[in-house]
C-alpha cells in the first residue's frame, strides 16, 4: 500500500476506453514521471488523481483514502498548469494565497506561509506585481509558489516547463529537482520529454495508448526497455534497433547482423544475456548510441567490447560528442563518439560494440527477451 | 514632400487627401444636420418655427419649451410632461438591464465552463429567441402576463424584457468567456472555491469590456423599445410611448418646439450611455467575437 495508490483504474469517454487499467503505487516522497507521446493518456490520469474527471472504474487513494468521490479541494493536492494558471486580476501574493484564503485559514497565517515560500523561491520582489507583468519563468516560479504555499500530500505538474524556452527549461528542471530534495515531497509530473523524464523522477511510467507500457527507475527504463516502444521513445538519440538472427557458434549466443558491404557479423552476448531458446530465429537488436564507440572511447568497465569493422557513412559533430552513422543490416545505425575520435566519412573504421548494453526484442511481440 | 508626416511608407497626394476630407467633412455635416434641427428649434418660441425658417438660429432664445416638454406638456389626458414617464422608464431600464446582464453572464459561465450533456443544443435555442420578432410574441407574452399578474405594471415590461434580452446576453458572454482559459477554473477549484465564488472572483473581474457591451446593448435596446412599452405598459408606460402620445396627438396647436425637446430629453440617456461607454463598446465586441 503506498502513498499515492492508483489501482486498476480505467477512464472512458462513452464506449471508447481511452485508460486500461492502469496500476501505480506511489510511496511518500517519490517524484513519479508520466510520460508518453500526446494522447497517451497522461494528463487524463494526472486529471484523475487531481480530482478534475471522473474515475470511470477502480480507485484512487491518497493515504490511505479513496478520493474516488473526494472533491478537488479536499483531496489536499496542488497542481501547476501548463499554461501556470496564474489569475490575471491578482497580485503574485493574491495568487498564492487564494487557496488558503478559500480553506478559511487567517490572515496571519497566509502571510507567513506567503512568506516562507517566496523566500524558499526567491520571488519576494514580484509579490505585488500581477502575472502579466512577470517573465515565463517568474509565472512559473510563482505556479510553483501557489502549489507550496498550500503544503499538500501530493504535487501534481501537468508539463510545467514546456512553454519555457530551452534554456530557461533547464534551469527550472533543475530548480524542481533541487526543490524535491530539499522538501521530500511527493510528486506525480506529466511530461511528453524524456530527458526531463530521466533527470527528474525517482520512478518513470512510460505511457502508450491508454496502457502503462513500463513502470521503472531512470536506469531500468533505459538499460531495460520492456519493449520497443519504451526502447524507442526513451533516449535521445535513440536507440539503434537492427534486424538480427540469433547463432550459436563457438557455445555462446551471438547476435548476426550484416555490415555495410552486406557481409554477415557476429556480435557474442554477454554471458548470461541473449535470448536463449530464440537460436536461429530472427530478433530486433538493440543497440544504445554511446554503446557504440571507437576503441579509444570504449567503457573499459564492460566486459564485452565486440570489435565491428565497418564503412562510416556520415559525422554530425555537435560539440560534446560526435555522432558517426553507419550502415548496420540495412539501417541507418547511430554511434555516439567521442568529439575528438578520428572519424571521416567513408573511412572503414573499426567500431566498438558494448554488448554488456546490448537488448534484444521479439520482432512479433515487440517484448524484451534478452 | 510631407510624406514624413504619415505614418505609413505609402504616399498620398495632397489633393487626394483634402478630396477625402472634403467629403468626410460633409458627410458628417450631413449626419449631424437633424440633431442641428431639433436643437435650435427647441430653443424658439412657437411663433418662430411657424412664421420663420428650420435652419435658422433662434432670435430670441429660450428654454420654455424644454420646461413644457418635462412638466407641462399634454400627455394624451394629462398635462404632466414627460416627467413621470422618464421615471418610469429609469424604474425599468435600470433592473431590466442589470437582472438580464447578470443572467446572460451566468449562462455564458455555466455553458463554457460547467458544460453538461446538451448544453450546445440549450445555446442554440437560446440564441434562436434572438431572431423572433417581438410582434409573434405579444399575446402569448399577454397572456403570461396576464396569469402572473404582473399586466400594466413596471414589473411586467422587466418580465418582457428580461426574458427577451437574455439570449443576446447569453451570447455575448459565452463567446467572451469560450476564450477564458478552462485551466484557470480548474486552478481555482482545486484551490477550493465554489461555483459563484469562481465566478465572482476569478471570471467577473475580467469581464469589463463584455459587461460594457451588453449594457450599452440592453441599455438601448430596452430604452427604446416602443411596442411592449405600448402593449404592457399600462398605467406605467415608458418615455417613448408618452413621447409618440405628445407628439402625434391630433388635437391643439402642433408645438414643435416642445416636440423637438421631448425627443431629445428621450433620447439622451441613449446618447450618454454611448459617449460615456462607447469606446469600450467596441473593443468589446471585438473581444468578444474575434476570439471566441
Amino acid at each position: 500500500m503506498g502513498f499515492l495508490d492508483i489501482s486498476n483504474v480505467t477512464k472512458s469517454y462513452g464506449a471508447v476506453e481511452v485508460l486500461h487499467k492502469v496500476d501505480i503505487a506511489v510511496e511518500e516522497g517519490e517524484f513519479l514521471v508520466l510520460v508518453g507521446p500526446s494522447g497517451c493518456g497522461k494528463s487524463t490520469l494526472l486529471n484523475m488523481i487531481a480530482g478534475l474527471e471522473a474515475i470511470t472504474s477502480g480507485d484512487i487513494s491518497i493515504k490511505g483514502r479513496v478520493v474516488n468521490d473526494v472533491h478537488p479541494s479536499k483531496r489536499n493536492i496542488a497542481m501547476v498548469f501548463q499554461s501556470y494558471a496564474l489569475y490575471p486580476n491578482m497580485t503574485v501574493a493574491q495568487n498564492m494565497t487564494f487557496g488558503l484564503e478559500m480553506h478559511g485559514v487567517p490572515k496571519p497565517e497566509r502571510d507567513l506561509a506567503l512568506a516562507d515560500v517566496a523566500r524558499l523561491l526567491q520571488i519576494e520582489p514580484l509579490l505585488a506585481r500581477k502575472p502579466g507583468q512577470l517573465s515565463g519563468g517568474q509565472r512559473q516560479r510563482v505556479a510553483m509558489g501557489r502549489a507550496l504555499v498550500r503544503k499538500p500530500d501530493v504535487f501534481l505538474f501537468d508539463e510545467p516547463l514546456s512553454n519555457l524556452d530551452a534554456k530557461l527549461r533547464v534551469d527550472m528542471r533543475t530548480e524542481i529537482k533541487k526543490l524535491h530534495h530539499r522538501l521530500g515531497t511527493t510528486i506525480v509530473y506529466v511530461t511528453h520529454d524524456q530527458i526531463e523524464a530521466m533527470t527528474l523522477s525517482t520512478r518513470i511510467a512510460v505511457m502508450n495508448k491508454g496502457y502503462i507500457q513500463q513502470l521503472g527507475t531512470p536506469k531500468e527504463i533505459y538499460d531495460q526497455p520492456a519493449n520497443l516502444f519504451v526502447a524507442s521513445f526513451m533516449g535521445s538519440p535513440s536507440m539503434n534497433l537492427l534486424p538480427a538472427t540469433v547463432v550459436a557458434h563457438e557455445g555462446a549466443l551471438h547476435a548476426g547482423v550484416t555490415d555495410a558491404s552486406g557481409a554477415l557479423r557476429l556480435l557474442r552476448f554477454s554471458a548470461g544475456t541473449g535470448p536463449r531458446g530464440h537460436v536461429g530465429r530472427e530478433i530486433i537488436l538493440g543497440i544504445r548510441p554511446e554503446a557504440i564507440t571507437d576503441p579509444e572511447g570504449a567503457d573499459r568497465k564492460s566486459g564485452n567490447i565486440q570489435p565491428f569493422p565497418n564503412l562510416v557513412g556520415i559525422t554530425e559533430p555537435s560539440g560534446a560528442d560526435t555522432f558517426v552513422t553507419s550502415e548496420i543490416a540495412g539501417r541507418d545505425c547511430v554511434a555516439r563518439m567521442r568529439a575528438d575520435a578520428d572519424v571521416r566519412p567513408g573511412q572503414a573504421f573499426e567500431f566498438a560494440v558494448n554488448m554488456d548494453k546490448a537488448v534484444a526484442f521479439d520482432p512479433v511481440t515487440e517484448l524484451r527477451i534478452g | 514632400m510631407s510624406a514624413s508626416a504619415q505614418d505609413t511608407a505609402v504616399k498620398t497626394g495632397r489633393i487626394a487627401r483634402s478630396l477625402i476630407y472634403l467629403v468626410l467633412i460633409v458627410f458628417a455635416l450631413f449626419y449631424l444636420l437633424p440633431l442641428y434641427v431639433m436643437g435650435v428649434n427647441s430653443l424658439k418660441p412657437l411663433a418662430e418655427i411657424t412664421g420663420g425658417n428650420m435652419m435658422a438660429l433662434p432670435r430670441v432664445w429660450t428654454l420654455d419649451a424644454w420646461a413644457a416638454a418635462w412638466s407641462t406638456a399634454q400627455i394624451g389626458i394629462e398635462p404632466t410632461g414627460l416627467r413621470p414617464y422618464f421615471l418610469n422608464s429609469i424604474q425599468m431600464v435600470v433592473p431590466a438591464v442589470a437582472i438580464s446582464t447578470v443572467l446572460g453572464a451566468l449562462n455564458g459561465y455555466v455553458l463554457t465552463k460547467w458544460r453538461f450533456r446538451g448544453d450546445t443544443i440549450l445555446f442554440g435555442l437560446m440564441l434562436f429567441s434572438c431572431f423572433i420578432p417581438f410582434q409573434i410574441v405579444l399575446i402569448p407574452m399577454a397572456v403570461v402576463l396576464g396569469q402572473l399578474g404582473l399586466a400594466g405594471s413596471v414589473p411586467g415590461l422587466i418580465l418582457v424584457h428580461v426574458v427577451y434580452g437574455i439570449g443576446f446576453t447569453t451570447l455575448y458572454y459565452r463567446n467572451y468567456y469560450a476564450s477564458f482559459p478552462t485551466e484557470l477554473v480548474r486552478a481555482a477549484m482545486i484551490d477550493g472555491a465554489g461555483f459563484f465564488r469562481i465566478f465572482w472572483r476569478i471570471l467577473l473581474p475580467v469581464s469589463g469590456p463584455i459587461t460594457v457591451v451588453s449594457v450599452i446593448w440592453q441599455f438601448t435596446n430596452i430604452w427604446n423599445d416602443f411596442l411592449f412599452g405600448a402593449s404592457f405598459g399600462g398605467t406605467s408606460q415608458p418615455m417613448t410611448v408618452a413621447l409618440n402620445n405628445l407628439v402625434s396627438s391630433s388635437t391643439g396647436v402642433k408645438e414643435y418646439n416642445v416636440h423637438f425637446a421631448g425627443a431629445i430629453l428621450a433620447a439622451l440617456p441613449t446618447l450618454l450611455v454611448y459617449i460615456v461607454a462607447g469606446r469600450y463598446f467596441v473593443r468589446g465586441l471585438m473581444a468578444g467575437s474575434v476570439k471566441g
